[in-house]
């Protein structure tokens, strides 16, 4: 491609009349991209994220063993090597294999969260802030009564009376998580809930449930999505703690978490066993807090530290 | 606030008396529902999501007949509303039931663990906000300098990492190989017998009655630990003074300031440093309860026999008295640093005293 | 009448991602103890001129001059240290909203003290009395009571003669004042405005006055410097502002309005490049 071609395409995509809706979409997609890509580190945090999902979606591929079933005679607690490179499990499990399945589980737990827990907090949200008054004030109190709560702690309790798993653990942290999303959702819906352009629907005669729904609810999807971003290392970090509890997901399912918990039993001789796991939730939450950032600068300007 | 101060409040007295005491209200309000939820949400988690409460109190092994007395002395055959008003009457009361591991009453269990979870996460807070808050300062005062940038993946790995799989590894490494400190416990074995706790801190207590050898060992089982909790602390606390610090530093009094002439260092110590201080109040009674909360993963690794690792005991031997006693406990505990560090941001802050 | 300050070719650049941002682009003038205005839009370069010889330009900025020089002193030549104990002492400056310009959590009375200990070796009792003594010097009527109260306790105008109060306690011999009463109501503006006039002529001293308002500088100044993209359009004495020939001044000029004269369509400023060149 010529670069004249090239300079005739961003200035379409930078053009102060966009002709059509998308053309204006997509200029604000590409200052946002470029803005993001700027930001190195935010960039590695994409490329690890993006390794997360090929990942977890090619894990029959990359794993060279059963992620569940092991050789108990010949290879327990073997230490790394060029057979195992992260070695070996008590149960004689690769566990550069249960790791490379392990991510489909912290796929499962961050996503499954996310999709529970952000509709909600952006339903209350909005609700409080169209509807405003009484019913502004309840909702905004149980959200600030949740909030003043100690997550992990309430996760626990939840997850110890729904019977530990997986799902509860999901179930216990989408629980805990939906306030802070319900505020920022209520934040912006008063920033916008006076505006001409509601007034303009209303006198249209739009219902309320069709105000909040299309004309308020795409406003706070943006800063939604970096908050989500922003709490998906919480969340992890939230599951992998329950998981070393034994009251995430359970054996032999390889949930990183897990992991550790049963490697903690050898970790004075055999580190690696709970070594390699704990890596991993490292790298990829370090991902996703990169990621958040990155996006919180390039979305938000006004939220930017530099 | 000076003798001076105090008669310049005294002239708009009733206009501020008014207004502290709607605050105080308003206050209180926030108090008590938040406490009446926490309530809430325990009882519904012990009462209401188990479909039998009494197999999850005394488990499925339990005989017959103690399971129908449980039963009456729950009163699981009253209204649930009824239910919940004497759960909170007792909850009040400080009465939690029996654990079924212990058999102690709940709240006797938690009295004895209670001093050990302070400590640790006092010492992690102060060992957090020591170095986290001048770290905080250095990188907003040098920008974008190497220690910036310290500060920077120092909060970064903090957020994270799991604590307890760095907890694992430093066991590993300053326990296990380099024998730095001591195994996970509170005392060595030979001072279990010996020494007698008053107050349940023990590095206070050994102190206090001039025990040296046993505050030396108290040190080298909470040392490491309470780093971990520091670090975690610092990572929070540093990358928040950082922010906090740079929007001092630009604004308009500090261009003022050394118009007059001040050092950098007092510019940065007494003017910026002094404005942050009132967010920077939060933020540390914030990492303190967040420690609190975090006690249930780091003391299960060092064996801490906090509320946290009772919690956990618990949690292994079903035993839902225990686990929603130690989750009101710390709960409460929660709610009140948070309530409380509301509080002192408006006493610290002369600009809301006003009302 | 002694030269205070001398500025020779004084420029301001800030390097940026985008380029090179020339604020100030070889401004030249001297002062002695009088009162010298310096008028321009924003943008001109007026208060970066201000900030520059106060030696308070952003770290990442750059200054250089021919000659920048305070009563025989090399300012761009001084140690920091030097600077700054010049700052406050011998140069002070006044900045232009009192609101943002004290700090919020200390109390007025420690914010006058501050500046004087700075400088001065006095204790603690004969500081506060000084403090006091200039409270009453701005015209504050109970000095006691304000000596204790917070910045936004106060009024606007009550911040701005607190804020001279600081600025001057030091006995400094020349004052660049930054918009001084641009954030005021204005009916305080006068009050403000008397309270500096007298001060600036009790004590002797030279006056930077950097303003927006051609009016109010010519009124108020002994000499003008018009300001305009970094540059000195012209320099002419208060008294001749009328048969000023510059088109910019003449445009400034053209703006105010007058009783009496309608005014048809308004008149919008002329800018012309060349007069940046």
């Amino acid at each position: 491609m010529s670069a004249e071609a090239i300079q005739s395409r961003r200035d379409w995509l930078l053009s102060d009349r966009p002709a059509s809706r998308m053309q204006a979409r997509l200029g604000r997609a590409y200052v946002a991209w470029r803005r993001f890509s700027a930001n190195r580190l935010a960039f590695v945090g994409l490329l690890i994220i993006i390794g997360l999902l090929v990942v977890a979606a090619f894990a029959d591929v990359l794993a060279p063993y059963s992620p569940t079933i092991g050789d108990l005679k010949g290879s327990r607690l073997l230490a790394p090597s060029a057979a195992h490179w992260f070695g070996t499990d008590d149960l004689g499990r690769d566990i550069y294999s249960r790791i490379i399945y392990g991510s489909r589980w912290t796929l499962y737990v961050v996503i499954l969260v996310a999709i529970i827990a952000a509709p909600i907090g952006l339903l209350v949200g909005t609700v409080a802030g169209y509807a405003g008054g009484w019913t502004d004030a309840i909702l905004m109190r149980i959200t600030d009564i949740f909030l003043a709560f100690p997550k992990l702690i309430l996760a626990l309790a939840f997850v110890a009376a729904l019977g530990p798993g997986i799902e509860n653990a999901v179930l216990a942290i989408a629980i805990t998580s939906w306030p802070p999303y319900a505020r920022i959702a209520r934040a912006e819906t008063l920033t916008v809930r006076n505006s001409d352009y509601i007034k303009a629907v209303q006198l249209m005669g739009a219902s309320p449930f069709r105000i909040v729904l299309r004309h308020i609810m795409p406003l706070c999807i943006s800063s939604l999505i970096i908050r989500v971003t922003l709490d998906m290392a919480g969340i992890i970090l939230t599951a992998a703690g329950l998981g070393f509890l034994g009251l995430g997901a359970q054996p032999p399912l390889p949930e990183w978490g897990t992991m550790i918990a049963s490697g903690r039993r050898f970790v004075l001789d055999q580190w690696w066993v709970a070594g390699a796991p704990g890596f991993a939730i490292l790298i990829v939450s370090l991902g996703f807090n990169l990621l958040g950032d990155g996006l919180r600068d390039a979305l938000d300007p006004r939220s930017g530290e530099q | 606030m000076s003798a001076a101060e105090n008669q310049a409040a005294a002239g708009r007295g009733s206009a501020r008396a008014a207004a502290v005491a709607s605050s105080i209200g308003r206050f209180l309000v926030i108090a008590i529902t938040t406490y009446l939820g926490l309530l809430a949400v325990t009882f519904f988690i012990g009462r209401v999501i188990p479909i039998d409460p009494v197999l999850a109190v005394l488990g499925d092994r339990a005989p017959a007949n103690v399971i129908e007395r449980t039963r009456r002395e729950m009163g699981l055959d009253l209204p649930l509303i009824e239910q919940f008003y004497i759960y909170v009457k007792n909850a009040l009361n400080g009465d939690f039931g029996t654990s079924v591991l212990t058999t102690n009453p709940v709240m006797t269990d938690i009295r004895r663990a209670f001093p050990a979870t302070i400590e640790l996460a006092t010492l992690g807070t102060l060992i957090g906000s020591v170095i986290g808050v001048p770290l905080g300062v250095l990188a907003a005062v040098r920008r974008g300098s190497l220690i910036d940038q310290i500060v920077r993946i120092i909060g970064l790995i903090g957020y994270s990492v799991p604590i307890f799989w760095l907890g694992l590894l430093c066991l590993v490494l300053f326990y296990a190989k380099l024998q730095w400190v001591a195994f996970p416990a509170r005392l060595d074995v030979v001072y279990e017998y010996t020494f007698t706790p008053i107050t349940g801190f023990y590095l206070l207590d050994a102190a206090m009655q001039g025990q040296w050898d046993v505050f030396y060992d108290a040190f080298r089982h909470i040392i490491l630990p309470a780093s971990l909790l520091g670090y975690f602390s610092l990572a929070y606390i540093s990358r928040m003074t950082r922010s906090f610090m740079l929007n001092e530093l630009s604004q308009e009094y500090i261009v003022a300031a050394r118009a007059k002439g001040l050092s950098e260092q007092r510019i940065i110590w007494a003017h910026a440093l002094r404005n942050a201080a009132v967010p920077m109040v939060t933020v540390i009674a914030l990492s303190y309860a967040g420690l609190l909360e975090g006690s249930v993963l780091t003391e299960t690794v060092f064996s801490w026999p906090g509320i946290g690792l009772y919690i956990t005991n618990s949690l292994q031997n079903a035993d839902m008295n225990a686990v929603l006693g130690g989750t009101i406990v710390i709960g409460s505990v929660f709610i009140a640093i948070n309530l409380f560090s509301d509080l002192l941001y408006r006493v610290l802050d002369p600009r809301t005293k006003a009302g | 009448m002694s030269t205070l300050l001398e500025v020779d070719d004084l420029r301001v650049n800030f390097p940026t991602r985008t380029g090179l941002v020339q604020a100030v682009r070889g401004v030249s003038f001297s002062l002695g103890r009088e009162r010298l205005g310096i008028v321009g839009e924003s943008g001109s370069g007026k208060s970066q001129t201000g900030r520059a010889i106060m030696g308070l330009t952003p770290p990442q900025a750059e200054v250089k001059a021919k000659k920048l020089a305070f009563d025989g002193i090399d300012l761009l030549a001084a140690p920091a240290r030097q600077r700054r104990a010049l700052r406050g002492k011998r140069i002070a400056m006044i900045l232009q909203d009192p609101k943002y310009s004290l700090d919020p959590v200390m109390s007025i009375g420690r914010q006058i003290v501050e500046t004087l200990r700075t400088h001065e070796k006095v204790g603690k009792a004969e500081a506060r009395d000084r403090a006091l003594a200039m409270l009453e010097a701005v015209q504050i009527r109970d000095p006691a009571r304000v000596f204790d109260l917070h910045p936004h306790e106060v009024s606007g105008g009550m911040g701005q003669r607190a804020m001279i109060a600081m600025m001057l306690i030091a006995g400094p011999e020349m004052m660049i004042a930054d918009e001084p009463t641009s954030a005021l109501d204005v009916t305080v503006q006068l009050d403000v405005l008397g309270i500096l006039d007298k001060l600036v002529s009790e004590r002797g001293m030279g006056l930077i006055f950097i303003s927006h308002d051609l009016r109010l500088v010519s009124s108020f100044c002994d000499r003008v410097i018009v300001m305009y993209a970094g540059k000195v359009v012209e320099q002419l004495k208060a008294s001749e502002l009328r048969d000023a020939q510059h088109p910019y001044t003449r445009g400034l000029l053209n703006c105010m309005p007058r009783i009496g004269f309608e005014r048809h369509p308004l008149p919008v400023l002329d800018r012309k490049p060349e007069w940046a060149a």
